[in-house]
Parts: C-alpha cells; sequence; structure tokens
C-alpha cells in the first residue's frame, strides 16, 4: 500500500517537472539546437551546401578563439573582436545620446501643443520609413570624415521613433491626472515636470527602446562603408572570404543586441507601475 | 413662461424635436431656489449663500461649416445643462441626483473650475470664480492618483503645491494627519497599484482634504466600489466630515448614500438641457449613523420620493433612446 502510494508520489512530481512550461520550453530549445548545429555538420561534410561553406564545429571553434582573444591589436585589418565590438558601441553611445538629447525635449514641445503636433507630424511621418544608409552619400559629403558621418547616420536613424513615441505619450497622458494638477492650481512648468513626464515616461522609455534596437541595426550597416567596428569587421572576412568569422560576428551582433534591449526592458519595467 | 421660450430658441439647430420631450417637465419645476421640504417651500437668502450658481448654462457647440456638412458629420449644438440656480449655505452637504448623463459631472467642473459655463456664473463667497483655485478640493470618481508616486508622495503633491512656501516638516505632519485621518496609516510608501479601491479612493480623499479647502467637491467617490467598501467608505466621509464640516457637494446615483450623507439633496432633470427640478431638505439629526437613519420617521417618505423622480426622469430617458 504505501509502496504504491510512493510511487505514484515519485511519478508524479516527475510528471509535473515535465509539466512545467518552462522545462518544455528548454527542452525544445535544445532539441532544435541539436537538429539545427547537426544538420549543419553534416551536410557542411557532405557538401550540401555551397562550396567553401564552414562546418559548425570550425564556426564554433572560432567563436570561441574570438571570445578568448578580445583585445589585440594588430593594425586596423586585424583587430581583436572586443576593440571593434567597442569601438561600434562607442559610435552607438555617442549617436543614439544625441538623437535621445533631441527627441525627447522636442517630443515633449509637440506633444504638449496640439497644434505643433498636427503642424509637425508630417515631417515625422515623412523621415520616419527612410532607410538609414539613404542618409550615408549625404554625411559623407557634409562632414568628409567617416567618424562624424557613422555617428549622423546613427543620431539620424534613432531620431524618430522616440520622438514620435515622446510626442504620443506627452498628447495622451491621462486627462484625469492633468485635472488634478489644474484643481490644485499646479503652475505649467509644475505640471510639465512632475506630472505629463512621469505620465509619459512609459511611452518615452518604449520609444527609446525602439530606438536603440535600430541603432544597433545600422551601425552594423554603416560600418561596413566606414572602416573599423563590427561591421568593418564582417566586411573585412567578407574579403578575406573566411565564412567562419563572419558567422562569428553575426552571433555576437545578437547577443550584444539582446544585452541592450533587456536593460530597456528592465527599464520599461521600472516606469509601469504595476500597469501591465 | 419666459424660461419656456428661451428653451426653445437654445435648440433651434435641426433637433428641436428632442427638447420638446423636456419641456413639460421642465415647466413643472423652478428654478428660482426654493427648496421643498416636505412639502412646504422654503427660500435661501442668497447673502447667506456660500457658493451661489446663477443661472448656468452650458451648450458643448456641434461641428458646423460646410466642411462637416459635406463630410455629413455636422451636429446641432448640444445643451447639457440649462438656466440653473442654486445656492449653498457654509458647512452644507449637498447632494446631486439625476438620471445618467444628465450634466450632474458638468456642473461639478464648472464649480471646480475644470469648465467654464457657456453662460452664467459661479459666486463662492460673493467673488466670481472662472478658474480651479484651492479653496475647492476634488475628488474623482476614478481616484485620479499618479501611478508613480506613493502614498504618500500623492498627498504630499496636493500641498507642495498649493502651499510652496511652508517649511518641509510642516508639510509632513499635514500629509501625515491626513493619511491619519482616512485610516491609512502604514501603508504611506505604497503605490496606488498596490491598494484596493476603496484604500486609493481614501487617498483621494486624503489628498482633496490636506489642501484645506473650504469646499469639498465629489464627483461620484463611490461609483467604482463594491458594495461592501462603498458602505465602509460612506460611514468613513460621515465620520470626517463630522469632524470638519466643511461644505461639500457629491455627485451620486445612490439613493441611500445621499440620504445618509447629505443635508440637501438637489434632483436633476434628465437631460439635455437639464435643470434642478427639486430640492430636498433632509431632516435627520447628525451625527448620524446608518440604522437610525433608516429608522428615521422621513425615511421612506424620501425615499420613495427621489425614486419616484429618479424613475420617472429614468424612464423618460429609455423612452427617448428608443425613439
Amino acid at each position: 500500500m504505501t509502496a504504491i502510494s510512493k510511487r505514484a508520489i515519485k511519478s508524479k512530481k516527475e510528471s509535473r517537472l515535465l509539466d512545467n512550461e518552462n522545462v518544455q520550453a528548454i527542452l525544445l530549445f535544445l532539441l532544435s539546437l541539436a537538429i539545427f548545429l547537426g544538420f549543419w555538420e553534416i551536410g557542411a561534410n557532405l557538401k550540401w551546401f555551397s562550396k567553401g561553406m564552414p562546418t559548425a564545429s570550425l564556426t564554433i571553434k572560432e567563436l570561441w578563439y574570438w571570445v578568448t582573444h578580445p583585445f589585440y591589436d594588430n593594425g586596423p585589418n586585424d583587430l581583436g573582436i572586443g576593440w571593434n565590438l567597442l569601438i561600434s558601441l562607442r559610435r552607438v553611445a555617442i549617436g543614439y545620446t544625441l538623437a535621445s538629447v533631441i527627441a525627447v525635449p522636442l517630443g515633449i514641445l509637440v506633444g504638449i501643443s496640439r497644434v505643433a503636433f498636427k503642424a509637425f507630424n508630417p515631417y515625422f511621418q515623412l523621415l520616419k520609413p527612410v532607410s538609414p544608409l539613404a542618409w550615408l552619400p549625404l554625411g559623407l559629403y557634409i562632414f568628409r570624415n567617416s567618424e562624424l558621418t557613422g555617428i549622423f547616420i546613427i543620431t539620424i536613424a534613432s531620431i524618430w521613433p522616440t520622438l514620435t513615441n515622446t510626442a504620443f505619450g506627452v498628447a495622451n497622458v491621462d486627462s484625469s491626472y492633468l485635472d488634478v494638477s489644474k484643481t490644485l492650481g499646479a503652475s505649467r512648468w509644475r505640471t510639465i515636470f512632475k506630472v505629463i513626464i512621469p505620465a509619459a515616461l512609459p511611452n518615452i522609455i518604449s520609444g527609446l527602446r525602439i530606438s536603440m534596437g535600430i541603432s544597433w541595426l545600422v551601425i552594423v550597416a554603416a560600418e561596413m562603408l566606414l572602416g573599423t567596428g563590427l561591421g568593418y569587421f564582417i566586411w573585412n572576412e567578407w574579403n578575406n572570404l573566411y565564412i567562419p568569422n563572419i558567422l562569428v560576428a553575426i552571433f555576437i551582433i545578437g547577443v550584444v543586441g539582446i544585452v541592450l534591449d533587456q536593460i530597456f526592458a528592465y527599464l520599461e519595467k521600472i516606469v509601469s507601475f504595476g500597469k501591465s | 413662461m419666459s424660461r419656456f421660450f428661451s428653451s426653445g430658441g437654445n435648440s433651434q439647430n435641426g433637433k428641436g424635436d428632442k427638447s420638446d420631450l423636456v419641456r413639460p417637465l421642465v415647466s413643472l419645476s423652478n428654478s428660482t431656489t426654493n427648496y421643498r421640504v416636505n412639502k412646504q417651500t422654503v427660500s435661501i437668502d442668497p447673502s447667506n449663500a456660500q457658493i451661489s450658481l446663477r443661472h448656468i448654462s452650458k451648450v458643448f457647440p456641434g461641428r458646423k461649416g460646410w466642411l462637416n456638412k459635406l463630410t455629413g458629420q455636422a451636429s446641432s449644438d448640444f445643451v447639457a445643462i440649462e438656466d440653473m440656480s442654486l445656492d449653498i449655505e457654509h458647512n452644507t452637504f449637498v447632494s446631486i441626483i439625476g438620471p445618467s448623463g444628465c450634466g450632474k459631472s458638468t456642473l461639478l467642473n464648472i464649480i471646480a473650475g475644470l469648465s467654464s459655463a457657456t453662460s452664467g456664473e459661479v459666486l463662492i463667497d460673493g467673488q466670481i470664480v472662472d478658474k480651479p483655485g484651492s479653496d475647492r478640493g476634488m475628488v474623482f470618481q476614478n481616484y485620479a492618483l499618479m501611478p508613480w508616486m506613493t502614498v504618500q508622495g500623492n498627498i504630499k503633491f496636493a500641498v507642495e503645491t498649493v502651499f510652496p512656501k511652508m517649511s518641509e516638516i510642516q508639510q509632513k505632519r499635514i500629509v501625515k494627519e491626513n493619511i491619519q485621518l482616512v485610516g491609512l496609516t502604514g501603508a504611506e510608501k505604497k503605490r496606488p497599484h498596490e491598494l484596493s479601491g476603496g484604500m486609493r479612493q481614501r487617498v483621494g480623499i486624503a489628498r482633496a482634504l490636506a489642501i484645506n479647502p473650504q469646499i469639498l467637491l465629489m464627483d461620484e467617490p463611490f461609483g467604482a466600489l463594491d458594495a461592501l467598501t462603498r458602505g465602509f467608505l460612506q460611514d468613513e466621509i460621515e465620520r470626517i466630515w463630522e469632524q470638519q464640516r466643511k461644505t461639500a457637494i457629491m455627485i451620486t446615483h445612490s439613493i441611500e448614500e445621499a440620504l445618509l450623507l447629505s443635508d440637501r439633496i438637489v434632483m436633476m432633470t434628465k437631460g439635455p438641457a437639464a435643470r434642478i427640478d427639486e430640492v430636498l431638505d433632509v431632516p435627520f439629526p447628525r451625527p448620524r449613523d446608518r440604522t437610525a437613519v433608516e429608522e428615521h420617521p422621513d425615511y421612506l417618505k424620501l425615499k420613495k420620493e427621489m425614486e419616484d423622480h429618479l424613475y420617472r426622469e429614468t424612464r423618460a430617458v429609455e423612452e427617448e433612446r428608443i425613439r
């Protein structure tokens, strides 16, 4: 009797572990990864893909090499991936900060005034869908300097999501908050800083998050034409026709993108105050 | 009779047929401030009044112009409130009750200064008011607490705004006192989303009282609460009101709530062109408690009168909607 119930409890425990959604997801993830890597490895060895396609094991070996030797400097065409990453991050940081410093105050200004919103919205809507790389020749022509052009492109690409989201957030602040402020007789400035900006903060942060994503997308493309940085690393390896390093760079770009996005996801959670 | 014509004059823009329905009811009412107390009519001396509403009308302008006509979006003006006059004495608790959409909230917003009357004026202690001020504290139906501020922070925001020159220590003392008054001691550091609806409205009440207003305005303060919490908070309001005896104007849908709390009950007709139908005097002695009020000999009579009024008006609203 006790043996049966013990076994029942044990099997119940086991099944409970497998019932867990996260455990299932991890198992499925690992399974799919194994199938993918296995297919890649076998396919590359049997020459299923194009000529010179590296195997999964070689790529992972290269990844391990780059991750363990990130910082070395043998001239601009043989620079450790850590240095390249830092160069890209520095450009993004400068361009993105510049964009945010312009976009947030401008967005607040535009959001506060309905007239300004209607008047300036056409500009934002027109410029928002333009591919950032379309600005590249213009940037090179104006600045005649690849470094400044890179920063210019990051700025111009990442300004719009923050700007439109901030303006939207400010324009749509819950009117009851504004009523509270009005009934208390709060000044215009006090209302803006103590009520409107905090109330619009979730929108502002989501705008900043989208902008950060775009900056990270754009920098790689821009750097292919600019020299140094992760984008140039890929371009350089393409000229060397060494595909494993290109794959390594793609993986690293992805990982850094996740980290940057998660920072903003965390900020979004902080300012949501139990709303979602 | 002149009122009869003025109502016709306001509804000339196409949809006059709607306000025709209002006319029989309107002509029943007395727009001068007559209080019918148990079928006797008494007038308040306007010079004693703290708040005087003088011939308040509110018209929301319709969409006009050829562009709107072309796109079929043209609409006529909407008369929310028409020629409403009311005097409220010091230290009186007044409830305003009426069918949905009768412009109760519009009226309260005009008194609060959040919205301006199309014609007529609001006087407080003889002074015309046309913008919000800290002499009036407002409690909102949806609480309107800032979610990024703590309980303490929400109340402190109000105190800092109204008394910017007061010392930090004194501001903190006021915040603490008002948190104590509404029974929220211990929850000072919590944020609104961590509180129940009833607790949130306590914060709303504390915030309104913390600026020490002469007049407390409440827009359906318990409308979003469940019945038990509602009753509990009504008792709290009664207790607090007995302590402070501030002039209070409360919008409500609940007959029992109005009878428990008010000295006077203003009953409005249905909108559009809503007006005061009748003002009831509530004679129950204070301080009140629920049981004593319900056992008072006049309770059922007053309740019946209010129910008749509300059913009649609500039925008229429904009938109009069917047509």
